[in-house]
């Protein structure tokens, strides 16, 4: 497969584009592997990508039930950041960043990782303060963090409302440089590549319908193409993982499937080189490169694996939008959809080894997968390769609940809606 | 979507809050059966259809109401006060007269 290059760009140019490669294989399944992974999204893709590529482990499947990337990896709103309080959430997040900065040249695919930095608007001296506390503490773990004044926000996003007659006043904010967003497509499509090229087969249209067991044992699983046997078994079915695990019988779990919506305006001019986050309620918004406004709010509030969100949240995602951008009132809507967030207690994921033997567990991405991507792969190829998490998932268990180890960052408890 | 409350009729999900998985069981105050407090807080059933799941009408009559939704279509097949029976509703509505 060819390399993607200034030079081959240039001989494919000159030669009609007629000679491109698909960027995998479209290969039937075999009848057993060394690893099966469930999950044709970013996190399966990634985690075979690393299986392959640190471990030396390329007998793998990645099973995806429709087409590839049609899932949360193209669900998403591309925000990547690693503003996190808690030291465990830091540092895996701050390892993803790192390898974000440098995936497109690992993968030899442009992923169009732009560190456009990402803002969290503070309202309240008691939110400031805590903004302070966290950049602090994120800077103590070595991570980019800076509090700006408003004469700050004015300048690098003049758009927003920063008079003392905006709804909510903005008083400061914190800002990391280092965050920025990436082509949600590309990252699929280059992993998928990186994976394919490396010799993991990536079987498209192959649904999961059944677990195969040898006592309590997953030995493999059945699909609508045929039974595929493995020694191990990985999930990574984000939003779908309570659906998955019912078919391995276990029915509770410490998560709910919701559904986020996002949303994309008309293409505009530039108004905004940063993804802001409203303090006041749950809003954020970026400008992709062609221009599109993108931004969300919060959950529809109850549990749903409908791919499609309910009027209610437009409301509010639109009114909190023009609390902060009074301009964009007359900004059309282009699109919307919704991604399903598996919401688990604490609002931190899980990256294990079991529940069951024999199967390994990647889930609980809450609204934040997409930035994990990178290091979500990473850990969970490292746990599914030895058996064992990697230091950085090592916190990331599914028994945290349960022995009172639970990863809060907001510090809200037990809920999986406020996260 | 509308949601039926059984003492005010249907009215707008806006003018519901969540609280979710209606099959979890609290265990008694003095229990010490820590797998059961466990289940309790963090367990969730997480069907893709019919879901049993608790509502209040919190922007009404408040009343806490049962509903079993379908997750995948938003398809309510049947509402209830949720500790049974039309106690709650009855008390109500001898409270407003008095």
């Amino acid at each position: 497969m060819a390399e993607y290059s200034a030079f081959s760009l240039l001989k494919n140019a000159l030669s009609g584009n007629k000679d491109w490669k698909p960027a995998w294989r479209k290969p039937d399944p075999k009848a057993s592997y060394d690893v099966i992974v469930i999950g044709g999204g970013g996190h399966g893709l990634s985690t075979a990508y690393y299986l392959a590529k640190e471990h030396g482990i390329t007998n793998v499947a990645v099973l995806e039930k429709g087409w590839l990337g049609s899932g949360n990896v193209g669900r998403n709103t591309t925000a990547v950041r690693s503003n996190y309080l808690l030291p465990s959430n830091t540092r895996f997040y701050e390892h993803s960043m790192k390898l974000w900065e440098n995936l497109s040249h690992d993968l030899n695919y442009n992923v169009m990782f732009s560190q456009r930095g990402c803002l969290n608007l503070a309202h309240t001296p008691a939110q400031f303060d805590d903004y302070a506390r966290r950049g602090n503490a994120m800077r103590h773990l070595g991570v980019d963090a800076e509090l700006m004044t408003v004469d700050q926000i004015k300048r690098l996003v003049p758009a927003l409302d920063v008079s003392g007659s905006a709804r909510f006043p903005v008083i400061g904010g914190l800002m990391q440089r280092r965050a920025g967003s990436a082509r949600h497509d590309a990252v699929a499509w280059g992993y998928a590549r990186g994976a394919d090229r490396r010799g993991v087969d990536i079987i498209e249209n192959c649904e999961v319908t059944g677990f195969l067991r040898d006592g309590d044992r997953i030995t493999g699983v059945s699909t609508t193409r045929g039974e595929i046997r493995a020694r191990k078994v990985a999930l990574a079915v984000a939003g779908s993982t309570g659906r998955v695990m019912q078919l391995a019988g276990i029915d509770k779990m410490p998560i709910e499937s919701h559904v986020l919506q996002a949303f994309v305006s008309e293409s505009l001019k530039p108004i905004i080189d940063t993804i802001l986050t409203f303090g006041m309620g749950h809003f954020y918004i970026s400008q992709s490169d062609k221009g599109g406004l993108v931004y969300g709010g919060d959950l529809d509030g109850y549990n749903s694996y409908a791919q499609r969100g309910s009027l209610p949240i437009v409301d509010e995602v639109m009114s909190e939008m023009l609390a902060l951008f009074p301009g964009l009132a007359r900004v059309r809507m282009l699109r919307s959809w919704g991604g399903l967030c598996d919401m688990t207690m604490d609002g931190s994921p899980i990256i294990t080894t079991g529940p069951l033997p024999g199967m390994y567990l990647n889930c609980g991405w809450c609204y934040g997968g997409f930035k994990a991507t990178p290091a979500s792969g990473f850990c969970f190829a490292w746990t599914i390769a030895k058996g064992e998490p990697h230091e950085l998932n090592a916190p990331f268990t599914l028994d945290r609940f349960y022995r009172g180890l639970f990863i809060d960052d907001k510090g809200q408890g037990a809920t999986p809606r406020l996260h | 979507m509308l949601i039926t409350c059984p003492y005010c009729g249907p009215r707008d999900v806006i003018e519901f809050a969540y609280q979710g998985d209606g099959n979890r069981e609290r265990p008694q105050p003095a229990s010490q059966d820590l797998d059961a407090w466990n289940a309790y807080v963090y367990d969730r059933l997480n069907p893709a259809g019919d879901h049993n799941e608790i509502w209040q009408h919190a922007g009404g009559c408040r009343a806490h109401i049962r509903v079993v939704r379908n997750t995948l279509t938003h398809e309510i097949s049947s509402t209830a006060f949720a500790h049974g029976g039309h106690r709650s509703a009855t008390r109500h509505k001898t409270e407003a007269k008095s």
